[in-house]
């Protein structure tokens, strides 16, 4: 089979109707065992044009990529790329077709030079020298088409995140992408830098290319794309223009009910101080500092935030607090405890009543292999309530569980499935109910809606602003600036290990924190 | 979200080893075919020989008894992230824990009293000898998969040092103790029976394999059951959540290889004390390595190790006397016998696994094939 | 009636009780069986030569005799007893390790004749053959230190035990004989089983050796003298073999080879059973047996000179008759 190729149309915004659609579903169906991730998909792409792909987690979005790229096999169904049927057994296939797609984790190697990750795979001839040649031409001019800079030789390890995602487009580019799939492409990225790709695609779509978004931001879907297509439980329940739908519906169509985008709260009423951070350093395990005289303090009665982007220190800064991580340097006090100089780990800082929703959970919060009832115990397992003389206490902890996936909501209801077998949300709920269950004075929470379903988001807001309003105080990190801006009552920013400024909620503006997320010094905006 | 569907859990830990386990019967049939025997009188005399008169089943159980102490111990290891190949070294250094305390008892107190003393020996003598190795993993980061495979080399040039040099029967050719008195034997099962009156014939089973037994007991509570088990676990599953919920990771690590070593001693206990009588070398005869597969064959639980340590058993003592009663089947064809059997229940299972959980997805939503 | 017209329970019993049952041999036929030790009948030393010793056996009488190679160490007992309860007249067991089974087997069966290779065991129905390895090692240590010209020669054993070490000690005292200031290097190859058969490891010693100026070898390593031999051969060197007359693997290199006759000690223990004029008891096999020997063949002729064989003769003559007397190891 070999990939359509034509030459790049003229400069045309609008979508070409007289010409087949860049891609079409028919009836895709797939099946994993018991679940049916897609029902029956069907919907087209016009040519040059930008479609956004929104859904739920678990709703088929990235299965349906998955067959579209060639990993997985529809069941039933088939795939027409430019008025062509293709049968889509492997990437290769895909790429042959003029399909590229940019992975939410970027499949790049580290240690390799931009231009030796762009050939990879396609070096073309026996000698590496000849094939290098000819992509480094081939590559300058993609780069002046398309406006999409990025230092060929550079290693790829030393670029920011932006520039890394820029190589992924690159390499899609290089191989003769026509149709280029991003999968949550701005997770990563500051809003500056969202900007940015968000313009790329733009000169993307003006050359002809056709763009797919797989997001779950409603925002950008409305920002960048040209329609819209919405998936739930792996069926299609709505295509529309976007210039014709909101937010709003948007957010129904996905969640199948009316739902608040909104964090319904009063005005913060804060308290004493409960936890004080002083000159703190933190450095990671190679060394590296990553959290630079960090100095805080956190009342009783609110919510602080931390915004930042993604690996500017506020993972190390939680994990301090929590006691994975022993800094360098300064104190963290808690109730009248110097938890550094008192070597307090993260079992004693929790019996003192430091609670801690981790930012990874299936990383860090919870044991996937373990049912749901072993980890609803974990970082609990020693108190008396659930072991007696080191012997389990069987009744107790399925009990316990039971109630909490009841007060949470948790589904399914069931302590012995394994956790694993949950959704994000729901696997989310489970640790947010252990962590909350005990009435912890303070609650250190990281990212707590990141892969979490909107319904699931409504949930876990509310139930964090109601144990603020019960005068506990929560310290949130979050890199989605929506969630901070809805939640925090106060917003530190954090740049390169640095709390680079304090905003009271109230006066916070996306424009404002981005900047300073930046780097850019509060003073100065 | 790609994996192939799930089995249900009676079809995982049921029917899978059967099947797989009939997968390597009917390749050592055709093995056997083609050497000229007939594979079904050759599968009879290896179940007749493996469970068909009380002696023979005698033989099976001695050998399982060996088989559960090495498999709980590799599966203890392997709850907590560790792949303890050091076996067959721990228990060879337990067994010289044995045979120090009865050679130093045997003619001064009586069997009760040494018997404890004997345990406790097995059991410290074998988590000894994996404490080093586990500091280093712990502590230094050695990789224990290394350092307890030189730990066999290990012991083993410290009890032939020890066996030619210093423990030797005085006077005598090969690198053997003395016997122990009788006080210091383990008595036979057909013994302890006989005493209640149950004639059964003699065989080298003895009061170990109850022990073997009350280890498993002792294994599924302590694993499943007990708050360190649940941190052992967590440390293998997942040691980053293991960090967050304030356990130590190095800690359960030492804990679960000292577990591990001392199980792996109980086969001291077996070979020296309850069987041989005395130290010799080699007593473990591989033990150590045939724990991985049983432990690896019966899924890490006490309950599997048992059944696959009796299966395990069973292919040594039939396979035994299949090479006795057809010369033509030699001891090189019992050993390929033995090893498709590990192949296919232990390395192999995903062969079965893919198109079982197919045949059951299939069954479960009926006309809505691939 | 075959057991296949049986119903399944029936039939299972009934195999059951044939294997329990059932002789080996028919009243008043005699049946010899033999269980060698872990090296297996085809290990080119030992085992084999025992092997060879049961097959002459069975090339000059007709009668078929019963093998089992164990595969660990509590078959040794079980095999026995299954021979001795099926009717089996006499069993050889092959190496020292067996002597605790025979022992307890012997006990049980007093009817039965057993015959021990290498090992002791004191019952009345126990005949324990020992060989005087330290004699044919005297002798190939006096070869050893007559055809050196650096006045230094090498010893590389396999695993470290008693017999070993009694062949190393006959050795030096053979090369001390007849060069008193002669520099002997010793080396064993392990202390696991394994040292039995690895002849990389040999050749690396045996290298070794050479590069501290020795310029023959003398091997008692089962598999992992090969490798002795082939480094000796490489080198320009000599080498002695063991157990079996190795002279034939690499001529003009293999200076000659310290034979032990277990074939010998298989087949009289079988044809005395056989003849009825077998006795228990310990039984020594030395130079005046001619249990051990020096092995001249036509492949290491032209490496011994008339004075050489000479000597060697003369040292054999006196230590049998008692003039020369070779150390013996001793066991701590």
């Amino acid at each position: 089979m070999s990939a359509v190729r034509t030459d790049p149309p003229a400069a045309s915004a609008s979508p070409v109707r007289d010409t087949p659609p860049a891609l079409e579903l028919r009836g895709i169906d797939k099946r994993f065992g018991p679940v049916h991730a897609n029902r029956g998909v069907s919907f087209a792409i016009a040519r040059g044009t930008v479609h956004g792909i929104v859904g739920e987690n678990g709703a088929g979005k990235s299965t349906l990529m998955n067959i579209v790229y060639g990993f997985h096999r529809a069941d039933a169904g088939e795939v027409w790329v430019h008025g062509r049927r293709v049968d889509l057994l492997r990437p290769h296939d895909a790429i042959a077709a003029g399909i590229g797609m940019v992975h939410q984790h970027f499949m790049l190697v580290d240690n390799f030079t931009v231009l030796e990750n762009v050939v990879l795979g396609v070096e073309g001839g026996r000698r590496l020298a000849d094939g290098l040649a000819r992509a480094r031409a081939e590559l300058e001019r993609i780069a002046r088409d398309y406006g999409l800079a990025v230092p060929l030789d550079a290693v790829v390890e030393h670029l920011p995140v932006g520039l890394q995602q820029r190589v992924e487009i690159l390499k899609a580019l290089y191989r003769r992408a026509e149709i280029l799939i991003l999968d949550e492409p701005t997770a990563v990225l500051t809003p500056q830098e969202t900007d940015q790709l968000f313009r790329m695609l733009a000169r993307l779509r003006e050359q002809g290319k056709t763009v797919i978004l797989v997001t779950h931001k409603l925002r950008e879907i409305m920002a960048v794309t040209d329609r819209v297509t919405v998936l739930r439980q792996g069926a299609v329940v709505h295509e529309t223009a976007t210039r014709e739908t909101s937010e709003r519906t948007l957010a129904e169509k996905m969640v199948g009910r009316a739902v608040s985008l909104q964090v319904e709260k009063t005005p913060a009423r804060p308290g004493g101080v409960l936890l004080a951070v002083q000159d703190l350093e933190v450095r990671d395990r190679f060394g590296v500092t990553r959290v630079r005289r960090a100095s805080f303090e956190l009342r009783a009665g609110e919510i602080l935030g931390i915004a930042g982007v993604a690996g500017n220190g506020q993972s190390e800064l939680l994990e301090a607090l929590a006691g994975i991580l022993t800094p360098s340097r300064g104190e963290i006090v808690f109730k009248g405890a110097a938890l550094v100089r008192g070597g307090l780990g993260p079992r004693a800082r929790r019996r003192l009543g430091l609670a801690h929703v981790p930012e990874d959970r299936l990383r860090m919060g919870t044991v996937a292999a373990f049912s749901a009832q072993a980890n609803a115990i974990l970082g609990y397992h020693d108190q008396p309530a659930y072991n007696r003389g080191g012997l389990l206490r069987g009744t107790a902890i399925q009990a316990g569980c039971a109630r909490k996936m009841r007060d949470y909501d948790v589904r399914p209801p069931d302590p012995g499935l394994r956790l694993s077998a949950f959704s994000g949300g729901n696997q989310q709920k489970l640790v947010l109910a252990r962590e909350i269950d005990c009435d912890p004075q303070v609650l250190l929470v990281g990212q707590p809606t990141r892969g979490v379903d909107i319904g699931a988001v409504e949930f876990i807001h509310r139930r964090l602003v109601r144990l603020r309003d019960a005068g506990k105080a929560l310290l949130l990190v979050s890199v989605e600036l929506d969630e901070i801006l809805g939640l925090a009552d106060r917003i530190l920013v954090m740049f390169n290990g640095e709390i680079v400024g304090e905003v009271a909620s109230a006066d916070a503006t996306e424009g404002k924190l981005g900047l300073m997320m930046a780097g850019v010094k509060e003073e100065s905006v | 979200m790609s994996a192939p569907g799930r089995l249900p859990r009676w079809a995982d830990l049921g029917l899978l080893p059967i099947v797989s386990l009939l997968a390597a019967l009917a390749a050592s049939a055709a093995i056997i075919a083609i050497v000229g025997e007939s594979p079904w009188v050759a599968l009879r005399l290896m179940a007749a020989g493996a469970f068909g008169s009380q002696e023979a089943a005698g033989y099976t159980l001695y050998y399982a008894t060996n088989f559960i102490f090495t498999g709980l111990a590799v599966a203890v290891a392997f709850h907590a992230g560790l792949f303890n190949i050091g076996c067959e070294g721990q228990a060879y250094v337990g067994g010289l824990g044995v045979g120090l305390v009865c050679l130093g008892l045997d003619h001064h107190w009586p069997f009760w009293a040494i018997l404890p003393v004997a345990m406790c020996a097995a059991a410290g003598f074998g988590a000894a000898w994996a404490f080093i190795p586990a500091w280093l993993q712990a502590r230094r980061g050695s990789h224990i998969v290394i350092t307890t495979i030189m730990f066999n080399f290990i012991a083993s040039a410290l009890m032939t040092y020890l066996l030619v040099e210093v423990l030797i029967k005085p006077g005598q050719q090969s690198p053997e103790t003395r016997e122990f008195a009788s006080a210091a034997c383990l008595p036979s099962l057909s013994a302890l029976l006989g005493r209640l009156g149950l004639n059964v014939s003699a065989s080298p089973l003895n009061l170990a394999f109850l022990f073997a037994l009350a280890a498993a007991a002792f294994v599924w509570v302590f694993i499943w059951h007990t708050r360190w088990g649940y941190e052992l676990r967590t440390v293998g599953q997942n040691p980053s959540a293991a960090v967050y919920a304030g356990i130590s990771p190095p800690r359960m690590m030492l804990i679960a290889m000292l577990l591990s070593g001392a199980l792996a001693g109980g086969l001291g206990l077996n070979e020296v004390m309850g069987v041989q009588h005395r130290l010799l070398l080699d007593f473990p005869g591989g033990a150590g390595f045939v724990g991985i597969a049983v432990a690896l064959m019966g899924r890490n639980h006490p309950v599997g190790i048992f059944l696959a340590a009796v299966l395990f058993g069973a292919l040594y003592q039939g396979g035994s006397q299949l090479s006795f009663d057809l010369p033509r089947i030699n001891r090189d064809m019992v050993v390929v016998i033995q090893g498709l059997v590990i192949l296919a229940c232990g390395a192999l299972e995903n062969l079965f696994r893919t198109p079982l959980a197919a045949l059951f997805a299939r069954w479960r939503h009926p006309g809505e094939g691939e | 009636m075959h057991p296949a017209s049986l119903p399944a329970p029936a039939r299972l019993a009934a195999l059951t009780a044939m294997l329990a049952l059932l002789p080996l041999a028919a009243a008043g036929d005699f049946l010899p069986a033999i269980v060698y030790d872990f090296g297996g009948k085809f290990d080119r030393s030992f085992n084999q030569s025992a092997s060879e010793g049961a097959e002459r056996f069975k090339k000059e009488t007709g009668i078929a005799f019963r093998e089992f190679e164990i595969t660990n160490a509590a078959q040794r007992e079980q095999v026995m007893t299954q021979f001795a309860r099926r009717g089996v007249a006499i069993i050889v067991a092959v190496g020292f390790t067996q002597a605790s089974a025979v022992e307890k087997v012997a006990k049980e069966f007093p009817a039965v004749k057993f015959t021990i290779i290498d090992g002791t065991v004191d019952l009345p129905n126990v005949q324990s053959v020992n060989f005087r390895e330290q004699e044919s090692s005297f002798l190939c240590g006096m070869l050893a230190a007559l055809a050196s010209k650096t006045g230094r020669v090498g010893f590389v054993g396999g695993m470290d035990i008693p017999l070993i070490r009694k062949f190393a000690l006959g050795y030096r005292a053979g090369a001390q004989y007849v060069n008193p200031g002669i520099e002997v290097f010793e080396n064993m190859t392990g202390t696991t089983p394994a040292a039995w058969g690895d002849p990389t490891k040999g050749a690396e010693l045996a290298r070794s050796q050479f590069g501290r100026g020795a310029d023959v070898i003398f091997h008692a390593a089962g598999a992992t003298g090969i490798g002795v031999m082939q480094a000796a051969r490489d080198e320009g060197r000599f080498s002695i073999g063991c157990d079996s007359n190795q002279n034939y693997l690499h001529p003009g290199s293999v200076l000659t080879s310290a034979v032990k006759r277990v074939d010998v000690a298989v087949y009289r223990a079988f044809m005395d059973a056989k003849n009825g004029t077998w006795q228990a008891g310990p039984l020594f096999l030395g130079l005046a047996e001619n249990g051990v020997d020096w092995a001249l063949d036509e492949h290491n002729r032209p490496l011994v000179t008339p004075e050489m064989e000479q000597r060697v003769n003369q040292a054999r003559a006196d230590i049998i008759s008692g003039k020369v007397k070779v150390p013996e190891y001793r066991a701590p």
